[in-house]
């Protein structure tokens, strides 16, 4: 996609500081000292040697960062079209940019929902005049996302969506659900579904668990997300469809997935970065900020989902970013929209599990890079990895530089931000994007 | 969970640890709710009088904001507020403003604007008092008259009144919460305070689909079988069956729940001799008492009812003050300030 809101690129040089190639299929990688990186006509021309002996525009040193492919986030909540108050494609872009991030799937549950090819024609073209970083639509799986008919899956692939979702929206029926899967497969879509049993999780919205039973809320139980996983699990077997299980919650689906991959089954799966951040405990104050969908759960699932990100169980770290005026969430927790602002501060939520030990920094990297740009394929080929002639999409953060999230430093229109005047590890100072840089953002 | 405690805990106290929202009795210690049940005790005495009033919250506006209908509560907080002589408005929020698409925080704002000086609130969200307190309009008292499945704190507290008139002490009490524990805030915050004044034993009787998961983890043991529960029972109070749980496919019958979880005469037969009745209200006869247990010798329950205005009084006042006394910190600390610079 051409990105027409940046300015032209010259010659660029990276020196100074770590170098993260990207993962392997055995390995999360490693870091290494930078070997000089030379960007010519949006693609990497040089690395190494040879990269230093040619002369460049414009030098950017990355002393004590780290020199990344650029992050990919599947799951990122635009709102342009139609949600305008809660934000729009240069200020959630611009977000995303600050955040590291180069490449962004659109979900698809914007007004109009993205159920044809002439929606997501109007978002590729809100994209290529405003964006600041590649945006990939995702097609809504049934028409309007209403979980009855299936919606023009051939147009949707026709006009550029990189896969098919349901947005946390129900499906009618397992029937539905098969013939979805079926009709997707025809086509060689990837269907990403948030799993979740709708009879079950029913009026809730936070974890059955120890909160719920205190505070007196509505629980969602972890068996609303378990049941959905094993027959979302047992659908794409039979009809071979490759699935992505969007943004799990319990410890339990995570072994599910496990168990299905180790079948031999095409399943692979995400997970918010908030998930691996925070617990229930998080609503203890009736907080509506962590209102999120699905619920923050225990420290028992918290746990097993880093440990699935480590082990490469799950593929991918989202930032499930969902910005909101404030009246969304100037309600009681039951009243308020579901949801946080937080492609920002992903990279310091990880960095802080990095720092707790939980996770090593490729195996992070991992997560925002190759992970999710495996679950994409070809779409996705420039977050894969940096190599000489690939697309320079990258980013280049210093890990140890703190910053404090707040007013003055976040550029989301959302205020709904998980962390908001607490210092908090890894600054952003580059974001490139073929080349071009997209953060710091040169537009006013 | 001391996020729970130390978060509200600071948010309805005072600097000096005064009461100045009454949302919850979480993070209330023995010591302040002992000290609202003797307050308490000495209002019980205005109600004898022929003049039934004192002047603490004369000049005061209290505002019962009611956004899900009531007449018990909503009368005895009226009647509290008027003894103690402030002026009252009462709203039926569930017929007005909000109907009309109004936010609740805009609601708010109007009634602050208004120069409120106390809300008592009750809401069908759980939190929504607390989201008033915190977020809102922190420098109107809020009194929590019940919100969703979370607190109802003045309930519990006429209960321990109750309970303490009866038995004179807490320590070694057994007692029992009978029914749909899953949706009542009732019940929660009766847990609470029984487990802060020190009774031996809580025990919750229900079958599994009116009981909240690890409920356990409120402060009690969990019986199924109420004839194996009753055994030792120094103080037993039924919970309100709400007729709507039959269609949610929580219950068979209400016959069936009757049998197995009303309180009759035979069931009461096998607690204590002495044990006391109690029931929050609005009764359900025949559904979960039965009327010769209601009307009977055991049974405490209207004395809750005369108690409900006398603690009502006693927490209004004591957040009032709690309230008058941080505006005045916040007042000196502004003057302090400008004699600084």
């Amino acid at each position: 996609m051409k990105l027409s809101s940046h300015l032209p690129a010259g010659s660029v040089k990276i020196m100074g500081g770590q170098l993260y190639r990207g993962a392997t299929a055995t390995s999360a990688g490693v870091l290494e000292a930078n070997p000089g990186v030379l960007i010519k006509n949006g693609r990497i021309a040089a690395l190494g040697p040879d990269a230093l002996a040619q002369a460049a525009d414009e030098t950017l040193t990355a002393e004590n960062c780290i020199v990344s492919p650029g992050f990919l986030d599947l799951c990122c909540n635009l709102r342009e079209p139609g949600n305008g108050q809660k934000g729009n494609m240069a200020s959630e872009t611009r977000a995303a940019a600050h955040g590291g991030f180069t490449s962004v799937c659109a979900a698809p549950d914007t007004s109009p929902v993205n159920d044809s090819g002439a929606v997501t024609s109007l978002i590729r073209d809100m994209a290529v005049r405003r964006a600041l970083v590649r945006v990939l639509p995702i097609g809504a799986v049934t028409r309007g996302l209403q979980g009855e008919l299936l919606s023009d899956m051939a147009g949707l692939q026709k006009a550029g969506c990189v896969a098919l979702g349901n947005a946390s929206r129900g499906l009618r029926n397992a029937r539905v659900l098969r013939r979805c899967m079926s009709y997707a497969r025809t086509f060689g879509l990837t269907l990403m579904l948030n799993p979740e049993n709708q009879a079950l999780a029913a009026d809730g919205y936070a974890h059955d668990g120890l909160v719920t039973t205190r505070l007196g809320l509505l629980g969602i139980p972890e068996v609303a997300e378990t049941t959905a996983v094993m027959e979302m699990i047992l659908l794409a077997q039979e009809t071979g469809v490759r699935l992505h299980l969007s943004q799990l919650s319990c410890a339990r689906s995570v072994d599910m997935l496990a168990e299905a991959r180790q079948r031999g089954i095409q399943v692979t799966a995400d997970v918010a970065m908030h998930q691996l951040a925070f617990t229930e405990d998080a609503l203890s104050g009736f907080d509506s900020r962590f209102h999120v969908r699905p619920p923050l759960r225990s420290e028992r699932d918290r746990q097993a989902l880093v440990a699935g990100v480590r082990d490469g169980v799950i593929d991918a770290i989202v930032s499930q970013h969902q910005p909101h005026e404030s009246a969304a969430k100037q309600a009681p927790l039951e009243a308020s929209e579901p949801g946080l602002s937080s492609i920002e501060v992903a990279l310091s939520l990880g960095l802080e599990r990095v720092a707790a030990n939980e996770l090593s920094l490729p195996q992070l990297l991992r997560a925002l890079t190759a992970g999710p740009a495996a679950v994409l394929g070809q779409s996705a080929a420039s977050n894969a990895g940096l190599g000489a002639g690939a697309v320079a999409d990258l980013c280049i953060f210093n890990p140890d530089q703190s910053w404090c999230p707040g007013l003055g430093t976040l550029v989301s229109a959302g205020g709904n931000g998980p962390v908001l005047e607490r210092v908090m590890p890894g600054v952003v100072h580059y974001t490139l994007v073929g080349g071009h840089q997209a953060w710091p953002s040169l537009l006013p | 969970m001391t996020a729970i405690v130390t978060g509200l805990h600071h948010l309805q106290l005072t600097r000096e640890g005064q009461l100045r929202h009454f949302l919850t009795l979480d993070g209330l210690g023995c010591e302040l709710l002992t000290d609202i049940l003797d307050t308490a005790d000495s209002f019980i005495e205005v109600g004898e009088r022929t003049i039934k009033k004192v002047p603490l919250l004369r000049g005061r506006t209290v505002v019962n904001l009611f956004f899900e209908p009531s007449t018990r509560t909503r009368s005895t907080f009226e009647l509290a507020a008027k003894r103690l002589s402030a002026d009252v408005l009462n709203l039926d929020i569930s017929t007005s403003a909000t109907s009309k698409g109004e936010s609740l925080a805009d609601t708010l704002y109007n009634l602050e604007a208004m120069a409120s000086d106390m809300f008592v609130v009750r809401h069908a969200q759980s939190g929504a008092p607390h989201f008033i307190a915190e977020s809102v309009t922190p420098k109107v008292a809020i009194i929590n008259a019940g919100d969703g499945r979370h607190a109802h704190p003045t309930q519990a507290m006429l209960d321990m009144l109750t309970i303490r008139q009866h038995k004179k002490t807490f320590a070694g009490l057994k007692v029992a919460i009978v029914g749909d524990v899953l949706h009542s805030r009732v019940a929660r915050s009766q847990i609470r305070a029984l487990n802060e004044l020190g009774v031996a034993e809580v025990r919750v009787i229900a079958p599994g689909t009116l009981l909240p998961r690890d409920v356990e983890a409120l402060g009690c043991t969990v019986e199924y079988d109420m004839l194996r529960g009753m055994k030792d029972l120094d103080v037993v109070i039924m919970l309100r069956l709400q007729k709507e749980r039959m269609e949610g496919a929580l219950l068979p019958s209400e016959g069936e729940f009757y049998r197995l979880y009303g309180l009759d005469r035979a069931k009461l037969a096998l607690a204590k001799p002495d044990c006391i009745v109690m029931h929050p209200g609005p009764i359900n006869r025949g559904v979960e008492i039965e009327s010769a247990v209601a009307d009977g010798p055991q049974s405490v329950i209207l004395n809750q009812v005369t108690n409900g205005i006398a603690i009502r009084m006693a927490v209004m006042s004591m957040a009032m003050g709690g309230q008058l006394a941080e505006r005045q910190q916040a007042l000196n600390d502004m003057a302090k300030q400008e004699v600084r610079s």
